[in-house]
């Protein structure tokens, strides 16, 4: 077994917010500067900037997991991840079908492109990205599931579109693999107010939208290799694979 | 009725985008989810929230909103202060709850 740094909330240039800077060249290359072995991409409602990041990773020794970060029906922001580019894909059909078509004006949200690995743009997303599905929180889990993906509520602790802000509770029956916190609260008073002293796997990851931003907060986990079975594993704390912290 | 009658009626604080104080408003939308905004508010109304960030303009401007009305003395962020400012949407604020306020602005409205 050996510690990997994973930072597991990274947007790019698809993202509205997102900073043109964000492109896969840059991303890598600030991954491998801040030493991260894993990284995980998380654009809004949306997989579609993963593949040629994963690509370009795997030239340069950087695991990088399929994701998006999702707005529910709820405006909860959710991390999810997927093994491979079939499932990444399966899931890009579940937003496609549930994103409501609101056009995207760049001037208002910010530019939403597809770029490639020499930062050329091949897709210009017409859709406004960071409004919400019209699916709900446990739906959503139990699709990422289905697709045996990794579903992990964003920020929990942050007032705007984390989970305690919009619902004010933990809803029952939540399958969440890990919860991401802001790292502005104190772990202890999450668990005692909202878990009932249960202590679920909490993450903290950078949510970077500009490429100085990634890394700035990372997760140390104990895996045999940095791979998307792995880090599953680790979040579930099984087999001697382990979140540090 | 004009944004600045509204607020005199009203007694609304203004923090921002005087520049729409005379926008012409014909109705009102509550809701405090961005994306039912998006699909449900209509131009020329004013809307009631108690959202205080940045996207609240930016969605404020998209629908041609005539101002926001932030209620129970919640103040704007500053980012978006800065936005409700540069669209000359107007950003009014009152210590009533969501119902209080709503009612009012009804009466005023539609009553």
């Amino acid at each position: 077994m050996k510690e990997f740094r994973a930072d597991l909330h990274i947007h790019t240039v698809l993202s509205p917010c997102g900073d043109l800077e964000m492109s896969p060249v840059n991303i890598i290359e600030q991954a491998k500067e801040c030493k991260l072995d894993i990284i995980g991409i998380a654009d809004h409602n949306s997989t579609k900037q993963c593949n040629v990041i994963h690509t370009l990773g795997k030239q340069h020794g950087i695991t990088v997991l399929f994701g998006a970060e999702v707005t529910t029906k709820e405006e909860v922001h959710c991390l999810t991840f997927f093994e491979n580019i079939e499932y990444a894909n399966l899931f890009q059909q579940f937003l496609d079908d549930h994103l409501p078509f609101v056009k995207n004006n760049p001037e208002l949200f910010g530019y939403q492109v597809v770029v490639d690995k020499d930062e050329l743009i091949v897709e210009q997303e017409e859709r406004l990205l960071i409004t919400a599905l019209n699916v709900s929180i446990e739906k959503i889990e139990q699709k990422v599931h289905e697709l045996n993906g990794i579903f992990i509520p964003a920020h929990i602790d942050k007032k705007v579109n984390g989970l305690l802000g919009q619902l004010g509770v933990i809803p029952k029956g939540l399958k969440a693999d890990a919860y991401e916190i802001t790292g502005r609260t104190n772990p202890e008073q999450l668990y005692e107010r909202y878990f009932n002293q249960d202590k679920p796997i909490f993450i903290q990851n950078s949510d970077a939208h500009i490429p100085e931003l990634i890394g700035s907060k990372f997760n140390r986990l104990l895996l045999k290799e940095p791979s998307f079975t792995e880090i599953k594993l680790a979040l579930a704390n099984k087999d001697g694979r382990k979140v540090l912290g | 009725m004009k944004v600045s009658n509204i607020i005199k009626e009203l007694n609304l604080s203004v923090y921002g985008g005087d520049n729409g104080l005379d926008n012409e408003v014909d109705g009102g939308y509550v809701s405090d989810l961005l994306s039912d905004v998006m699909g449900n508010a209509e131009e020329s109304q004013i809307w009631i929230t108690l959202q205080t960030h940045r996207n609240v303009m930016a969605i404020a401007s998209l629908k041609d909103l005539a101002a926001v009305i932030l209620v129970n003395d919640l103040k704007p962020d500053e980012d978006m202060l800065e936005q409700a400012n540069e669209e000359g949407i107007p950003v009014l604020g009152t210590g009533m709850t969501t119902f209080d306020v709503g009612g009012k602005l009804y009466n005023l409205l539609k009553g």
